[in-house]
């Protein structure tokens, strides 16, 4: 009985039932592009955009600009300096990734620590945070969710097409450019909405290990958009509670879970799986 | 069908192709030969329009479907799909809903058959044999109800007698009244036996059918290395030069 009490008693705070809802959709959004950043190669991308973003979060934090706005747009703008610096072939995409969003990262924080609040610290940042959650995330990180599953099913055969290969998409007349264009615009608009309240080091987990542990279990593409999504909103829902009761950092937890899962279906998974894995050697 | 004027691509600043008139007429069953990197995937990727042309036009024939196999090598056969899901892709274009339809099916079913390997339909794309995995590919491509097949090196990696039964499949579907370009560095197990190639080394050296081309004086100027014709069982048969003397050789 007291354990049952306990359980619940998180439940009983307005900011844990906030933030365990945006975490969990967050987790669910996450793991469904997820696959795609996996199969696509795009793993540093989210790691690296969840890092320039916040640059503009800073940013848009002093000059008082709407968060939204003024971080969309600066994700916007490390996108198109990323794709600037990625035409020199000699640097590569995933250096320029580097580059841009390690200095936007620096930026962010060198402002804040000219100019932010003594309230809001770098951990809240790295580590999101559950407090701050207000209804107005709830309905941003809903409304992006439900975006994003109108995306993947409607675009179903599109993404699968280039994804899988691009170049025969392209001569069947699938629009890739666009397609590629789209996927980038729901994954930035997703850390736009969760960065906040799960912060920049979570979404870029929750980006690759949910569907990274998915790819293990199944050899079907329409089963890993099923399993993926499952496997990031459990893990973000009992790592929000269990955080509560170990008193640990939510983010943290959920990172945590998140690889507990991977290595034990890596463990069940075995040799013969273990195989698939070689086509994501780039984690 | 496909008409190919003065054409140049360039990687950067390196040329890749340069000058290159070339055209194919319905029903033609084409080979391109060349050494690596002389431009023949290029060529390729140029007239299905996966590769920009810098100079020079390509014009093809309008409501011209094509049917691109693309190189084994270039597939990912880690990737989690099916044979199933890998033909029906090339409908992405018209259709939304994302599950495969019954009417699908049955065209899945009928292709794969027309290929000899109705059985794979459920399989993971890894779990087939290197002629399968290539036979697979030709169905995606046949799946469109091309006019002309295009083939980037259909026989590379595979052993002989898939090659055999690859080279037979391509004779049927030409048979039938389709349109075949390929690529290919196999002189003596695929070139030889074609109706018309085009020897390729930035620009086009040779065209005509393999008696007229496969010459020691074309063969040395495409490929830039000594060669010499013979003729066994009545087909033209390519021996190089590139003798080198191992250590204790002859002993």
């Amino acid at each position: 009985m007291i354990i049952a009490l306990d359980i619940f008693e998180p439940y009983g705070f307005q900011f844990f039932r906030n933030g365990l809802v945006v975490a969990t959709i967050a987790g669910a959004l996450c793991g469904l592009l997820g696959v795609f950043v996996i199969l696509r190669g795009m793993s540093y991308i989210g790691h690296g955009l969840s890092h320039a973003v916040f640059g503009g979060a800073a940013a848009s934090a002093v000059i008082k600009v709407n968060y939204f706005l003024g971080a969309g747009i600066w994700g916007v703008v490390s996108g198109l300096l990323i794709a600037r610096v990625a035409r020199r072939r000699v640097i590569g995409a995933d250096a320029a990734i580097g580059v841009v969003t390690t200095a936007s990262f620096a930026l962010g924080l060198a402002l804040m620590n000219r100019y932010g609040q003594a309230s809001k610290s770098i951990e809240a940042v790295l580590f999101g945070s559950v407090l701050g959650v207000k209804v107005a995330d709830i309905y941003a990180v809903a409304l992006v969710a439900l975006l994003g599953l109108a995306v993947v099913i409607l675009g179903y055969r599109k993404l699968l097409f280039s994804t899988f290969d691009r170049d025969v998409a392209q001569v069947s007349n699938v629009r890739v450019s666009l397609v590629e264009a789209v996927l980038l615009a729901m994954i930035s608009l997703t850390i736009l909405v969760t960065m906040r309240v799960i912060g920049t080091l979570l979404i870029s987990a929750l980006l690759v290990i949910p569907a990274a542990s998915a790819r293990m279990t199944t050899n079907s593409f329409s089963r890993l958009l099923w399993i993926s999504p499952i496997i990031g909103a459990v893990t973000c829902f009992v790592g929000m509670n269990l955080s509560y009761h170990l008193d640990t950092s939510a983010s943290a937890t959920i990172i945590l879970l998140d690889a507990f899962v991977f290595v034990v279906v890596y463990a069940i998974a075995g040799t013969r799986n273990r195989a698939k894995m070689a086509s994501l050697g780039h984690l | 069908m496909i008409v190919c004027e003065h054409v140049s691509c360039t990687y950067g600043n390196a040329p890749v192709l340069s000058d290159v008139y070339f055209n194919i007429n319905r029903g033609e069953f084409v080979g391109i030969v060349g050494p690596s990197g002389s431009g023949k995937t290029t060529l390729i990727k140029a007239i299905i329009g996966a590769q920009p042309v810098a100079h020079g036009s390509i014009t093809i024939a309008s409501q011209l479907t094509i049917g691109y196999v693309p190189q084994v090598e270039t597939v990912d056969w880690y990737f989690p799909v099916t044979v199933e899901e890998v033909i029906v892709m090339t409908r992405a274009k018209t259709k939304l809903w994302p599950r495969i339809t019954s009417q699908e099916r049955t065209e899945v079913r009928e292709v794969l058959e027309k290929l000899g390997i109705a059985d794979v339909a459920h399989r993971h794309i890894r779990e087939l044999s290197g002629g399968q995995q290539q036979r697979v590919f030709l169905a995606r491509a046949m799946f469109c109800q091309p006019d002309i097949l295009v083939l980037d090196e259909p026989t590379s990696g595979v052993d002989v007698r898939t090659r055999h039964e690859i080279l037979h499949l391509l004779a049927d579907l030409h048979q039938d009244g389709l349109t075949i370009l390929l690529t290919t560095h196999d002189l003596n197990g695929l070139a030889a036996h074609l109706p018309r190639l085009v020897c390729l080394n930035k620009t086009v050296i040779a065209d005509g059918n393999p008696r007229e081309v496969l010459t020691s004086k074309v063969l040395e100027a495409t490929y830039g290395a000594p060669m010499e014709v013979l003729e066994h069982g009545g087909m033209p048969l390519v021996v190089d030069h590139g003798r080198v003397a191992m250590r204790g050789e002859g002993k």
